[in-house]
């Protein structure tokens, strides 16, 4: 009888752990090693500037970047391109409807990157690398994100990569297989393949590494001010572990008195 | 104010002696701050000082993040963003405040839980825990508030499923879920009125403290050995007692240190670790989230809120009882609710002629089942409602009201508590021998 009830409850067990991954719940997220992982983790200047050609050159033409102003690519930190070279970029790639001139114009590095939507259109990236968790177990307890990050980034390069060549047609609109999707189907159709980007430093342009540098990218819009937030972070921790060395030295000598100990301080 | 004997202010110069006959506030400051404090405190103690800390940065964090904030539903989301990018500082300051929420709760349920072993609710000390349990509860509701405020998934979702918790009341819920939020549904003006009262019950919550101290100050801080400063003279209180300054402060201040290094490694490394990824993306109120899950602190009461399903016996029959009123979504409320209330009555149902647990041998190994409880109940919060989710939500549950309505009561009759020792010098100087006079 107990045999056959912790049979049933291992069962039971199994079917609702693993009910919930083949019901996609939980997509297949491959754990990459980037760049800016870690408390010293910083963003690689080169790999966001590839994955700023690789969103300008794919993703722009479905998906909008629309919390992101086109001057931060100036910023330290991030891409950090010259002036003059923002300002090319805006305007050669991006228009937008001025009221005055009741007309379009090239973008200027004041404005935003575009807001794109409508039928057949994305989501906006400009916070899709927060707002996805690549990892959650175990049991649920979200323990792995300590050590692999909240995975956002490996999300989006694993979706872009999870393709597998089958589709479906659902109510008229066709869904592509990918394992990395919660439930398993998408209405994006597979966007990247080797060679697709042509990158300005010649780095190696296979599907793996645009997926990598464009979830990178992602990554900065999503979170512009890490290194800022690292560093500040440092500075709190460095100055609040010298304050409360103080302070427990002080406490020491203060109730040493009253406990009766000899300090040789 | 202090019923413990110890020196009052007395005022020196001639300006002082004018103010004190006009305002005593320089004696009021001086006898709060030189109450004398049991000299046997542990770290347990230290949490009361992390929380005023807490309290104050919140209000701090959050006033400044209110100059760039706008409370419009097509704005709040956009204005958080630019406070992530375009403020100055701002992306500290709003994972400050974001992850200060998460150290304020930490702190309390450690207060909370080392309130129930060391028996600090227990007379004459009553009015303290029900003060204290009224600050939690307005704490409760200023997160869940503020949470609603960055407008994202998460915000507009589980403030509609908290406001539907009030729905379930029975005749008036309907009428009572749409007067708070100010219409049928999540919208503009539920936005405005959490901002406003986000902005308001801090206050109330500083107030509360306030009194939370006075009425501590007036019995005397509670101690590891549960046993009361002597109040015969001031000589004779001055040997369980040091001054509250400067021995607790700096010591407590070294606790503050300790929690404020992990606290600034989370804000600096892993700031979005305790929040949920939903909530970067704006509020839909046509797309609703797979799972709705609340923060972290709210997981244990969430827990028992779903634990009475319609399935349950006690549910059906308390169902059948009341004619249908009470059904298994109110009996939830009434459980989440009464989950709180049986820890503020906790001064009237533990029956122990003991205050401490150090001196309970069978208490601390139920205390300690009731804090492996809440933490189960805390991860079983998050998880879907599936077996063996559902089980472990309603022992859990269980266990929690019977600690408090069972356990308690009956223990103070059978339990063979151990001697504590007759004053805290004596505890005190089996902790340092060498302690002097």
């Amino acid at each position: 009888m107990i045999k056959k009830l912790a049979t049933s409850a291992l069962v039971a067990l199994a079917l609702t752990t693993g009910g919930a991954s083949a019901a996609g719940d939980e997509g297949h997220i491959e754990d990459i090693a980037f760049s800016f992982e870690w408390p010293f983790g910083t963003y690689d200047q080169e790999q966001l500037r590839r994955g700023l050609k690789v969103y300008t050159e794919v993703c722009a033409a479905c998906h909008g970047l629309k919390y992101v102003p086109l001057r931060t690519l100036a910023d330290p930190g991030g891409p950090h391109y010259t002036e003059d070279e923002v300002r090319a970029y805006a305007a050669e790639n991006f228009t937008i409807y001025d009221e005055e001139l009741e007309d379009d114009r090239p973008r200027k590095p004041s404005d935003f990157f575009p807001t794109v939507s409508g039928e057949g259109m994305g989501p906006d990236l400009s916070l899709m690398a927060k707002a996805r968790a690549g990892f959650h177990g175990p049991a649920g307890t979200g323990l792995n994100q300590l050590f692999r990050g909240m995975g956002g980034a490996e999300y989006i390069a694993s979706f872009l990569l999870g393709f597998n060549g089958e589709e479906d047609e659902v109510a008229g609109s066709v869904l592509y297989g990918n394992t990395a999707f919660p439930g398993g189907w998408v209405s994006m159709p597979p966007q990247l393949e080797d060679g697709l980007v042509d990158y300005d430093d010649g780095h190696n342009n296979s599907a793996h590494h645009m997926a990598e540098d464009v979830a990178a990218f992602l990554m900065w819009t999503a979170e512009p001010k890490m290194m800022a937030r690292k560093q500040a972070g440092f500075v709190s921790v460095l100055l609040l572990v010298l304050l409360t060395s103080l302070l427990y030295l002080t406490n020491k000598k203060l109730w040493a008195p009253h406990k009766g100990k000899q300090l040789d301080l | 104010m202090s019923g413990i004997p110890h020196d009052h202010y007395e005022p020196k110069t001639g300006f002082e002696k004018w103010l004190n006959k006009r305002l005593p506030v320089v004696g009021l400051l001086y006898d709060t701050l030189m109450i004398p404090t049991p000299k046997n405190l542990n770290w347990w103690w230290i949490w009361g000082i992390v929380l005023t800390f807490c309290l104050v940065m919140q209000i701090v964090t959050g006033i400044i993040l209110v100059m760039h904030y706008t409370p419009h539903v097509d704005m709040a989301f956009a204005s958080i963003e630019h406070i992530m990018r375009d403020v100055n500082g701002g992306h500290m300051l709003r994972y400050i405040h974001a992850n200060g929420a998460s150290l304020f709760f930490v702190a309390v349920y450690i207060h909370i839980f080392r309130g129930l072993f060391y028996g600090s609710y227990k007379a004459p000390r009553e009015v303290t825990w029900i003060i204290g349990m009224l600050i939690y509860l307005m704490m409760m509701a200023t997160g869940f508030l503020g949470y609603v405020l960055p407008w994202g998934q998460m915000s507009f979702w589980g403030a509609t499923v908290i406001t539907g918790l009030f729905g379930a009341i029975p005749f008036i819920g309907e009428g009572l879920q749409t007067w708070l939020l100010g219409g049928p549904a999540v919208d503009n003006a539920t936005l405005n009125r959490f901002f406003s009262l986000h902005y308001l019950l801090p206050f109330v919550i500083a107030a509360l403290v306030a009194v939370h101290i006075w009425a501590f100050h007036t019995t005397g801080n509670n101690n590891p050995t549960g046993v009361e400063v002597r109040r015969g003279s001031k000589e004779e209180a001055e040997k369980d007692t040091l001054p509250f300054w400067p021995y607790f402060v700096i010591k407590d201040l070294v606790g503050l240190g300790i929690v404020l290094i992990i606290f600034f490694a989370i804000v600096g490394f892993m700031p979005n670790y305790l929040g949920h990824p939903d909530n970067y993306i704006e509020a839909n109120p046509l797309a609703t989230p797979a799972h709705i899950v609340p923060e972290w602190y709210y997981l244990p009461f969430y827990a028992i809120l779903r634990a009475f399903t319609a399935d349950v016996w006690a549910v059906q029959a308390v169902s059948f009882l009341t004619g249908g009123i009470v059904d298994a979504k109110f009996f939830g409320v009434l459980a989440m609710f009464g989950a709180i209330f049986v820890m503020a009555l906790a001064p009237w149902l533990d029956t122990s002629s003991v205050r401490s647990g150090q001196y309970r041998p069978a208490f601390k190994w139920w205390f300690r089942l009731l804090v492996i409880d809440f933490i189960v109940l805390m991860w079983v919060g998050a998880r879907d409602t599936n077996f063996p989710h559902d089980w472990i939500s309603l022992i859990g549950a269980t266990y929690w009201f019977a600690y408090f309505l069972v356990i308690l009561p009956l223990l103070g009759l059978f339990e063979k508590p151990t001697t504590p020792p007759a004053t805290i010098e004596e505890d005190f100087k089996a902790h340092y021998p060498g302690a002097a006079e």
